[in-house]
Parts: structure tokens; C-alpha cells; sequence
């Protein structure tokens, strides 16, 4: 960094403005425009935002005039560290030379997407010194991204955040920045306390992120129920789903009060008629009769009668393992690979913390490179990665048993001992309980 | 600073930071304490603990990359208007929390005057969840903030209502990697041709087996070309993913000819009634015409129209598709189905029709 307080610099003048009249047609219209807001940043911004933004909606209008990318990526870490920074180094830097460099920092937010204004002002004032002056809330991983800094800030943007109680995200192959609901802060529908779960893994597994050592990603989510607000079945190597275990809670005088706002009609169409596992029916006195052993807890019928439904309280969650996009083998959606875990005590979240270091370590000593979980469960098979973990089969893990006939079975007996010596352990848990 | 550059400062690791320092003193006080909520207008959340507390939620719309004037403006809003605490949803919405009722009215106004919509709650079309683009990716083959702000112009009316016949989920990404994410209406890069390989920089610039090992469908292989260690690609076996253009910048992808825009629709997160589900494609070939789209906005605009008219309340665009049938719902939007709709990747056959249900 030159000498003095870079926002000391001289401001962009209007000759020194590049033209953008394919940015300014996003101007217009309803919708906030992020256009404006970076030619705020140029016109307005402290000199050194000025100078970099003006540039960057140069390149920017060059993209779209000659629909191409100029950014190509590279090396760039913070001391210590290994990952968290996505170097991007302008190919038509000859042209926009302010905005050669503009690298993010992805950093992690806190858990639950909750700040204060004045932790937001921080933000803006760091980014205002050390950056361009534009922040992300948030990129699909869940990071902050601090978007547009030169090499030679990178360091002491990241020492400025971290000192108000910031970290790196992940990047590359390693563990990511994972991402919670709202959950126990403010939804009634939440099972589980979201914040220490995704707290205590991430942090417990925190050399994984910052120092990239796996295959390639490893990515939490936490849904405190099976809305799934977060998406992690379709977007997390290791989702964590609310659920419960016991019935669903019914108010039968709400029930009563919310066919008599909307009608009965309404109420068999929109809660009876599209349970999934037809659980539901409706008694001639306008109350709710559950099958609760056929409720796939799915959430449905709490959505719509929020104050007559809820979870039971015998919560827990569901853990699936193995979501992912496209790459390389096709879509994958998280496996249910454990159908219950209580998550209540202190004993609970160790145990769920185990469980998830197993998974990476599994992960990290299997996968090949550049290969996802859900891609070496299907490589391996799902009985080879249970037996890895020492996890018993259980039908909730599939939509039905196998079809295939090409299967070698001459240890069935022995399999089915397991599975009675684990039912009548199971039952004398429970009568011990009792 | 060479001082410094001597000492560099240690990293401080403090992981995923406590949120209960920056959280709404009514949230922190009933963490995990809720009983039920309700939606007072669109926009607008109610939330009440078992203890009796209330929390009001004011959703509104923003642009996700945000320069400082607009987020300094959302936190003066939040301290004029609202109680200093503010939150982020998944899809980039931004959230104010306060306790009194009477503070909902004025904060509203105050967001509606400052430009941000209130809406994305309920029944509505949220905000699309999109990704970098030319603002910001190394590989992309269109913008993601631009194109976004086009749509969520044309959409902006179901935003701020909740007219829907439940929530219209709509994400857009720059190249076939994804990063949007499924959506009941996700609008995707589709390439349309193989890379164009640079042979002179290949050598130099890419780690050649890791390229090789890239292809989901084993179309590349090592080659001398002209002379120097290359790369070839069997163009009949290419699917033209692009998935060796990040590891191998010199195969080239995007290209006026290659990057076309394709529409998906029925992808659902939500266990809510139907498992979750993986878009389906609806449309492909549409002309990256940035930054207005209009051939996609065009395209959105039918499969929109055509949802809120037909579905039943509650119904999520997959789920009224498959009421429907996939037959009435290309009749209904107008789209062509080709052979490129039969799906062809491993699992194909169980996407098709193995019944005699056939809807007419």
C-alpha cells in the first residue's frame, strides 16, 4: 500500500469515465439496480473505490458488449492460511488498469445470517479502505464475499475483519462455509438449536477450511425442519435436517377456528387431500385425526395451520449425506443415512460432532480427487460406506428395496441376525426407558 | 510496512462467529421458545413465543451486491425504523426485526421510499438466487446481477403480493456447474458446441490427466498437436458441458454459437408434500441476448403465467406439472417438447413413461 490513507486519493474525473451504455439500460425499472450502485461507488464513493469502480464498469460493459469473462483466477491466501480468497486477475487489465486486480474474500458470516447495524458499518468502513467498496450478502455457499481487493490489501482487509471477530470462509478443496435457517432464533417449526450444530462442527473441523487438504469440497447445511430453507439436501455433503419423533402436536380448538375462517372445502383440498402419505382426515366436528405412524414428517399441514399444528417434542434431526450439482457424475441428492438422532444434550452435539469428523475423515481417506461424497457412495455402493461407518441399514434410507436380482446373498442369515439382535436391543432400550 | 511484512499478524481462527451478539434482544430471549406465526401483509412476518412476545419481520428485495451507500442506507433504516438488528435470508432478502407493531407501518414506507420492495414472504416470487457472472467469475458464459435485475424487474408485481399458488422459486446460473441451484424455474447456461482449444497454450497452462480425468463422458484425450502436447476432444462423444474449461482455460467454451441459455423448471428444495426434486428441462437453444433476455423473459413469462392460472394453491410448479401432465404443460406454455427432452444420462430410463397413463 502507497503511504497515507488510500481513500485520500484523488477522485475520478468525468473525462476519466468509461462509457457503460450496456450497464445503463439496469437502471431502470422497479428492482434495486446494482448498477446504480456502482456508478454510486465511481461517482461518489472515497477516491480509491472511484478509481477501481470506474474500471470495473468498464470491464464490466466490455463483457456484455462482446458476451465473454475477463477474470482468470491464480494463488492468493492471507498468512496462515491456505484458503478463503478467490484471486481474480483481469485479462483486459491494458484497458481497465484500477480494476486489474479485484479479488474477493469470502468470509464467514454469523450463523443464521443475523447482524446489528453497527456491525454492517464496520463492514462498510473496512471495505471502504481496503476495498472496492462492494459487498455480496451472501454467495450461494453462504460466505459475505468482500468483492473487489488488490493483492496488496488482501492482508490487512482480512487482519481489519478478523479483528472485529470475522474468519475466512472455505475455498477450493476443503471444507466450506456452511450455512443455517433462521431456526430455534425466530421459527416455531425448528427441532433442533441450528447455531450450536453448525457452530460446533464448523468450528471443531476449522483446519479443514483453512487449510485445504481434501479431495475437492466438503459442504454442511443446517434446516431446523424439512422445509429445508437452507437446501442442503440438494446442496450439502452432509445435511442436517430437523425432525421429530413423536406426534404431531394438534390444537383442536384452532383447527375448529381455521376451517371456520377458511372453510371446510378449502381445508380437505389444501391440508387433507395433499398429505403425502394420506395421514390426515377430517372429523365431522371440524377436528384433525392424525396417523402419526404414517407421517413422514414433511411438514405440510404445520405450514398451512401454523397455529393449530406443530412438531411433536421428541425432536431430533435427520442426517443425508451426499447432495451435489451436476459435476462430474450428475445431480445427487443427499442419502438419508441417519433416519434419528436426538440433539438435545451436550453428549448429543459431541455425538453429532463425531459423527461429522467420521464423514470427513472417510471422505478425505476415499474420495478420489475431485471426486464428491455422493460420488464415491455411488462408486463404492451405499452398503460399503455404511459398513465404513458402522451404520446399520435401515429401510428409511431407501424409496424401496433393491429390484436387482444381481446380488450375492449367502450371508443373508447372518445379515438378519443383525437386524433382530438390533430390534430386540432397540426394544429393551426402550422398556428399560420405560 | 516492511516492519510489518517482518511480523505479519497471527490469524485470530475464530470459525462461524456467535450470532446471539447481533441478534434482536426478542429473539434471543425466546431462542427456541416459539409457538406460531402468521403473515399480517405480504412482506410481513408475525412471529409469537410461548412466552407472549411478538416479533415483526419486514422482508424486503436487494440487489445482493451492494455498494456501500445502499447498505449504510439499509442500516439507517434499520436504526430510524426498525430496532438495529437486521438478518439475510437464504435468497438474499434482507429482514428487519422489531418488537413493536406499531414500528411495521413506517418501516415499510421507509424501505418503499428508499427503493427496496417489501415482499418474497408467502405464496410470492422470491428473489432469484443467482450467482457471479462477468462481475466476478473466471469461467462464465453470461452476467448473473444484470440478467437478475431484468427479471426481477419484469416480476416485481409478485414479489410484493403473495398471488401465487405457493412460492415461485426462480435461480439463474452462468455456466452448467450450477451454482444457482435448483429451482422451480432455474435458467441456465447450456452450451451448445465443444471447446475450442487454444493447442499453443494447453501444454503450459493445464494439468493435461486432471483434464482427461474432468469428462463425464471420456471425450478428451492426450494428443500431439502441430508438434506440441495437447489435448483432442472427440466432438461426436462431447456433451459440451464445460466442465474442462475451468481446469483448462485454452478449451475454450463460451462462444456466440456455444453459450445458449436454457430453461428448467420443477426443481424443489422443500420436503413439504412431494421429496425433494431436481429441475426438469423445459426449453433450451434461447439466445444470451444480456443484458435484457428478452427470448428468456419471454419464456419465463409463459411457464409464470401458465402456473398461476392453472395450479391449485399450495401446488409447487413441479407438483402442478405433474398433476397436469407434462403434455398440457408444454400446450399451456407454448414451448416445443424435442428429443432432447428424453433424457439419455445413466438413470434415464426411469424418467420415462413405463404405465398406460397417458394424459390427452
Amino acid at each position: 500500500m502507497k503511504d497515507g490513507d488510500p481513500r485520500d486519493e484523488k477522485p475520478v474525473t468525468g473525462e476519466g469515465k468509461h462509457p457503460t451504455p450496456h450497464l445503463d439500460q439496469l437502471e431502470d425499472g422497479p428492482w434495486p439496480s446494482f448498477v446504480t450502485g456502482l456508478k454510486r461507488l465511481r461517482d461518489e464513493g472515497a477516491p480509491n473505490n472511484q478509481k477501481m469502480m470506474n474500471d470495473l464498469l468498464g470491464q464490466l460493459n466490455h463483457s456484455y458488449e462482446n458476451k465473454l469473462g475477463y477474470w482468470k483466477g491464480g494463488t492468493l491466501s492471507v498468512f496462515g492460511y491456505g484458503g478463503g480468497i478467490i484471486p481474480r486477475f483481469s485479462e483486459v487489465a491494458d484497458k481497465f488498469p484500477e480494476s486489474k486486480e479485484f479479488h474477493t474474500l469470502r468470509v464467514m458470516p454469523p450463523a443464521g445470517f443475523h447482524y446489528s447495524t453497527d456491525l454492517l458499518r464496520q463492514m462498510c468502513d473496512i471495505w471502504e479502505k481496503y476495498g472496492s467498496g462492494l459487498i455480496a450478502f451472501h454467495g450461494q455457499s453462504g460466505d459475505i464475499m468482500f468483492q473487489g481487493c488488490t493483492s496488496e490489501n488482501v492482508q490487512p482487509a482480512f487482519d481489519e475483519l478478523n479483528k472485529i471477530g470475522f474468519d475466512l470462509g472455505g475455498a477450493g478443496p476443503a471444507l466450506r462455509t456452511a450455512m443455517s435457517c433462521v431456526g430455534h432464533a425466530r421459527c416455531e417449526q425448528s427441532c433442533f438449536d441450528e447455531v450450536r450444530a453448525h457452530r460446533t462442527i464448523i468450528n471443531t473441523l476449522l483446519d479443514e477450511m483453512h487449510r485445504p487438504a481434501l479431495p475437492y469440497k466438503f459442504k454442511f447445511k443446517f434446516s431446523g425442519c424439512a422445509n429445508d430453507c437452507v437446501n442442503a439436501i440438494h446442496r450439502a455433503d452432509f445435511a442436517v435436517i430437523g425432525t421429530w419423533r413423536d406426534d404431531i402436536k394438534i390444537d383442536q380448538q384452532k383447527v375448529k377456528e381455521h376451517i371456520a375462517e377458511k372453510g371446510r372445502k378449502y381445508t380437505i383440498d389444501t391440508v387433507v387431500n395433499m398429505c403425502p402419505t394420506r395421514a390426515i382426515s377430517l372429523n365431522d366436528d371440524d377436528t384433525l385425526e392424525i396417523d402419526n405412524p404414517s407421517c413422514v414428517r414433511c411438514m405440510h399441514c404445520i405450514n398451512v395451520m401454523t397455529k393449530a399444528l406443530s412438531p411433536g417434542d421428541d425432536k431430533g434431526v435427520s442426517i443425508m449425506i451426499g447432495g451435489k450439482r451436476a459435476l462430474k457424475i450428475g445431480d445427487l441428492m443427499g442419502i438419508m443415512v441417519v433416519p434419528f438422532m436426538k440433539l438435545e444434550t451436550d453428549e448429543d452435539f459431541e455425538k453429532l460432532t463425531e459423527f461429522g469428523e467420521q464423514v470427513v475423515e472417510f471422505f478425505a481417506d476415499n474420495a478420489l480427487e475431485h471426486e464428491r461424497i455422493g460420488e464415491t457412495i455411488d462408486r463404492i455402493g451405499l452398503p460399503a460406506f455404511l459398513e465404513a461407518l458402522d451404520i446399520p441399514p435401515d429401510p428409511n434410507m431407501v424409496n424401496h428395496p433393491r429390484t436387482s436380482c444381481f446380488v450375492r446373498t449367502d450371508d443373508f442369515d447372518d445379515e438378519a441376525a443383525k437386524w433382530f439382535e438390533r430390534k430386540a436391543r432397540e426394544a429393551g432400550l426402550q422398556i428399560s426407558a420405560e | 510496512m516492511n516492519q510489518q511484512a517482518e511480523k505479519p499478524r497471527m490469524p485470530d481462527e475464530v470459525g462461524v462467529p456467535d450470532p446471539f451478539q447481533y441478534m434482536h434482544p426478542v429473539m434471543k430471549k425466546n431462542y427456541g421458545n416459539w409457538a406460531w406465526h402468521d403473515r399480517p401483509r405480504a412482506g410481513v412476518l408475525r412471529h409469537v413465543s410461548k412466552s407472549g412476545d411478538e416479533i415483526f419481520t419486514v422482508r424486503a428485495g436487494t440487489q445482493r451486491q451492494m455498494d456501500l451507500f445502499t447498505i449504510r442506507k439499509l442500516a439507517e433504516i434499520g436504526d430510524r425504523f426498525a430496532d438495529g438488528h437486521i438478518r439475510f435470508t437464504t435468497r438474499s432478502n434482507i429482514e428487519f426485526m422489531v418488537a413493536d407493531e406499531a414500528k411495521v407501518a413506517p418501516l415499510v414506507a421507509a424501505l418503499q421510499e428508499a427503493g427496496f420492495p417489501v415482499g418474497g414472504t408467502g405464496a410470492s416470487v422470491s428473489m432469484i438466487s443467482h450467482t457471479q457472472g462477468w462481475l466476478h467469475c473466471d469461467i462464465p458464459g453470461t452476467d448473473a446481477s444484470g440478467v437478475v435485475k431484468g427479471l426481477m424487474d419484469m416480476l416485481h408485481k409478485e414479489f410484493v403480493q403473495e398471488k401465487m399458488p405457493n412460492r415461485l422459486r426462480i435461480t439463474t446460473s452462468c455456466c452448467q456447474i450450477n451454482c444457482g441451484g435448483q429451482g422451480d424455474i432455474a435458467i441456465n447456461v447450456q452450451y451448445t458446441k465443444p471447446p475450442k482449444i487454444n493447442h499453443d497454450l494447453v501444454a503450459n497452462v493445464c494439468e493435461r490427466p486432471a483434464v482427461v480425468a474432468r469428462c463425464p463422458v471420456a471425450a478428451i484425450r492426450p494428443a500431439m498437436v502441430d508438434g506440441k502436447p495437447s489435448l483432442e476432444v472427440d466432438e461426436k462423444k462431447c456433451v459440451c458441458c464445460g466442465a474442462c474449461y475451468p481446469p483448462c482455460p485454452p478449451m475454450q467454451i463460451n462462444g456466440e454459437d456455444s453459450t445458449k441459455i436454457a430453461i428448467w423448471v420443477g426443481g424443489k428444495h422443500s420436503n413439504a408434500r412431494s421429496k425433494p426434486t431436481f429441475h426438469k428441462l423445459a426449453v433450451a437453444n434461447l439466445p444470451n441476448n444480456a443484458p435484457h433476455w428478452p427470448e428468456v423473459k419471454e419464456a419465463v413469462g409463459k411457464i409464470v403465467a401458465a402456473y398461476k392460472q392453472d395450479a391449485k394453491h399450495w401446488e409447487r410448479m413441479g407438483e402442478w406439472i405433474e398433476r397436469i401432465g407434462w403434455k398440457r404443460f408444454f400446450d399451456m406454455t407454448g414451448l416445443a417438447f424435442t428429443k432432447h427432452h428424453l433424457d439419455t444420462w445413466t438413470g434415464a430410463r426411469k424418467t420415462m413413461n413405463m404405465s398406460a397413463h397417458v394424459h390427452f
